[in-house]
């Protein structure tokens, strides 16, 4: 807990500092979702930003949580107090780009001589919150992808050095960690991101009709009739051999409660969570992280981005757009950006310069970051094709909100896998065409 | 004699109530009639279209089965929730008045849950029931799977009726203990000395005596576990397994803010205002009709 006491009293300090010369400095709002120790992070990079030079000064504010982000914009828009920049999670990007209140990003950049190389972002990164024909509409900030975590000591006893690299073959260790006695060598929970969305990418499954969604907002799903249905039947069985287990919130544990502890063997989660892992494990826990596992190692194709992005609204004043101009150009700079989010959280540098500079300096050799490339890794496992790009659906919570009632539902033998998902298809659809129909005569950018 | 006191300048009455109207226009009628226009319309979360569709709403609503869950979910949440937490403080507050040693910390600690917020509430339930790792694991050990209300619809339900009875008790146990002191002595003492054990005493005479807070308490908690019990479903469930928790308050929250689907959630509320103000219409005018008050 130290060196948080220590960055919020430092924090405090540069804040007394700007608010020494304050009148006469440009302020501009900037909302952002994180909580707890990621919050921090942000709030001391805007410290940082403030006390960096002497004319533009940034209001930070949490709005705890992005679903609570997205919400407060959207009452602020309305209201006409909206912030100048917000951050907002991947799957906000529809609602903001249909939203009429956005600054597109690269327009922004041109406008406001900001030198931005859109062409240095993974690819990865910069197709999933483009528009459809290529443009950044925001800038992406805190980026991540899942990964798979996975306990050494627990492969030992089974005699593998190494992780499995598909899926099958995660079946055949989990059995016979079974038999050597492991209680739980898999944990899982009902996360679509994970789940749903990741395991399509890697395998270049389809989720939706029209290139996932990114071709218009006629998009229908179809994860009901991909292999997501066998692998979701395979995670019903593995549950039923007492092979794999859920762990969420509910069970009393987290899957990275669950795996820190030493509980369970493995998971498939961000890579987000190295850092916290790293911070709260069990002494002694012998864990690495790899790619995720696929259906054929020779089809494997690049995950897919989460994380968040920061958006410029609408409506504000020259001025206002100037000093966020200028905050934007630090927070997206290799090391005042970059560098600083990567060292001070588990998330991933957002372009390929960024990557090398944090490599050529020996950043992934150092113990506590050990693995964290595999990340990059994994975004960039493959080209990014059409069904690897991302997922823009309207009203997407809604759809993960199905996929978790899907898989509650067969887990409790309600009804069987192909009827849970197919209704979580159905109800998908649903939502789409009632979204569709919202913004009938608006097209999706 | 005039009893009642009367403004006869009828421009100062009406200042004097200005400012209540003000607040009651403000903060009720106006966001309900602002309701009821998205329920007419679809409006986009950001504001800039707005396009008439009539009655599509509610049929989108009411021809949902799984709205329907919602409502059966939530009625029985409310009745079993009120009758456990009115049941309780009964109990408790005729314990304390009869005076049993230590009556005076117990008036105390029995209040206390009501002071605490519902999502402290639920954050103790869920760590209490955990099935894996809480204070309840030790029961799935010794019956494996019998408590599990990560999976089990029914499990979850009846913990978010406990935890909601739970923290309404002491509520209802402070009006419950006010009623029974306000009851003269004479009237127990003299069904004392006519040979009235304390049971009968407490149904013949307290209870018939206590109708009008019964009665009282009855519609409170009702519409509380309608519209009150959003922070602990959100901690405790999040509406899940499969929806088995989804209250209607509860689903107005995922599809509006979660959503951002404003006129479903508003059709929603419409709804659900209409229903609260019908069931306490129906209470006032039947079950109302039994209560003596004296």
């Amino acid at each position: 807990m130290k060196p948080y006491i220590l960055g919020a009293i430092s924090c405090s300090l540069l804040a007394l500092a700007s608010a020494a010369n304050a009148n006469d400095r440009i302020k501009f709002d900037f909302w952002h979702g994180l909580t707890g120790q990621l919050g921090e992070v942000v709030e001391r990079q805007c410290a940082l930003f403030n006390g960096s030079q002497t004319e533009y000064e940034v209001t930070c504010t949490g709005q705890g949580g992005y679903d609570m982000a997205e919400q407060n914009t959207i009452a602020a828009f309305r209201a006409g107090e909206q912030p100048t920049i917000v951050q907002m999670y991947e799957i906000g990007t529809v609602n903001f780009m249909l939203s009429g209140a956005i600054y597109p990003a690269n327009q922004f950049a041109k406008d406001h001589g900001l030198d931005i190389d859109w062409s240095a972002y993974f690819p990865g990164i910069a197709n999933y919150y483009a528009t459809s024909t290529g443009e950044m509409w925001s800038f992406p900030y805190n980026s991540s992808t899942a990964v798979f975590y996975w306990n050494k000591d627990a492969w030992a006893k089974i005699g593998k050095d190494h992780a499995p690299q598909t899926w099958d073959e995660l079946g055949a260790d989990l059995a016979a960690m079974k038999e050597a006695g492991i209680e739980c060598g898999f944990a899982f929970d009902y996360d679509a991101w994970m789940n749903l969305e990741q395991f399509s990418a890697v395998n270049a499954l389809p989720v939706a009709t029209m290139d996932n969604g990114y071709g218009g907002l006629g998009a229908e799903v179809t994860f009901h009739e991909t292999p997501f249905v066998d692998h979701m039947q395979r995670y019903k069985d593995w549950v039923d051999q007492g092979f794999a287990r859920v762990q969420t919130q509910q069970t009393g544990k987290s899957l990275v409660q669950a795996f820190a502890d030493g509980t369970c063997a493995s998971m498939v989660h961000t890579i987000g969570n190295h850092s916290v892992i790293k911070d709260t494990q069990v002494d002694g826990l012998n864990w690495d992280v790899t790619l995720m596992p696929v259906i054929d190692v020779d089809n494997r194709h690049n995950s897919i981005v989460g994380g968040a992005a920061l958006w410029v609204l609408q409506g504000k004043s020259p001025e206002e757009y100037k000093a966020a101009a200028a905050f934007l150009a630090y927070v997206t700079g290799a090391e005042t950006g970059e560098r600083y989010m990567v060292e001070n959280t588990g998330y991933i540098p957002v372009t390929l310069p960024g990557f090398e500079l944090l490599k050529n300096s020996g950043f992934y050799e150092q113990d506590r970051f050990r693995g964290r490339e595999v990340a990059i890794a994994s975004l960039t496992a493959s080209d990014v094709t059409p069904l690897t790009r991302g997922i823009r659906l309207g009203n997407h919570i809604a759809i993960r909100n199905e996929i978790r009632t899907a898989m509650e539902t067969f887990l409790s033998g309600k009804a069987d896998v192909k009827t849970a998902v197919t209704e979580a298809a159905e109800r998908s659809n649903q939502t789409l065409r009632r979204f569709e129909q919202t913004y009938r005569g608006a097209e999706l950018p | 004699m005039n009893k009642r006191a009367t403004f006869s300048n009828s421009w100062l009455a009406a200042a004097l109530l200005l400012p209540q109207l003000l607040l009651v226009f403000i903060f009720f009628y106006w966001p309900s009639g602002e309701a009821l226009w998205w329920s007419f319309t679809l409006e986009r979360p950001f504001g800039g279209g707005n396009e008439w569709v009539g009655f599509y709403n509610y049929l989108s609503v009411l021809q949902d089965s799984r709205y329907w869950g919602s409502v059966r979910v939530s009625v029985i949440f409310a009745i079993a929730a009120s009758a456990l937490s009115i049941l309780l403080a009964l109990m408790l507050a005729v314990f304390v008045d009869r005076r049993m040693r230590g009556h005076q910390i117990l008036k105390t600690g029995f209040f206390l849950p009501y002071a605490l917020a519902a999502p402290a509430v639920g954050l103790a339930f869920r760590f209490i029931f955990a099935p894996d790792a809480g204070l309840i694991a030790g029961i799935n050990r010794v019956f494996p799977g019998l408590w599990n209300p990560a999976l089990d619809g029914n499990d979850a339900l009846t913990l978010i009726i406990l935890a909601q009875a739970w923290s309404l008790v002491g509520y209802n146990f402070i009006f419950f203990l006010a009623g029974l002191q306000s009851i003269p002595r004479a009237l127990l003492e003299a069904g004392a000395m006519d040979g009235a054990g304390p049971l009968r005493r407490v149904w013949d005479l307290q209870l018939p005596l206590l109708a009008p807070t019964l009665f009282f308490l009855l519609v409170i908690n009702i519409t509380d576990s309608f519209v009150n019990s959003f922070g602990i479903v959100d901690i405790v469930t999040s509406g899940g397994p499969a929806r088995a928790t989804e209250l209607m308050v509860y689903k107005v929250y995922t599809d509006g803010f979660q959503g951002k689907d404003s006129s479903l959630a508003a059709t929603q509320s419409v709804i659900l205002m209409v229903l609260i103000m019908a069931l306490t219409f129906v209470q006032f005018r039947f079950i109302e009709r039994k209560v003596h008050y004296n």
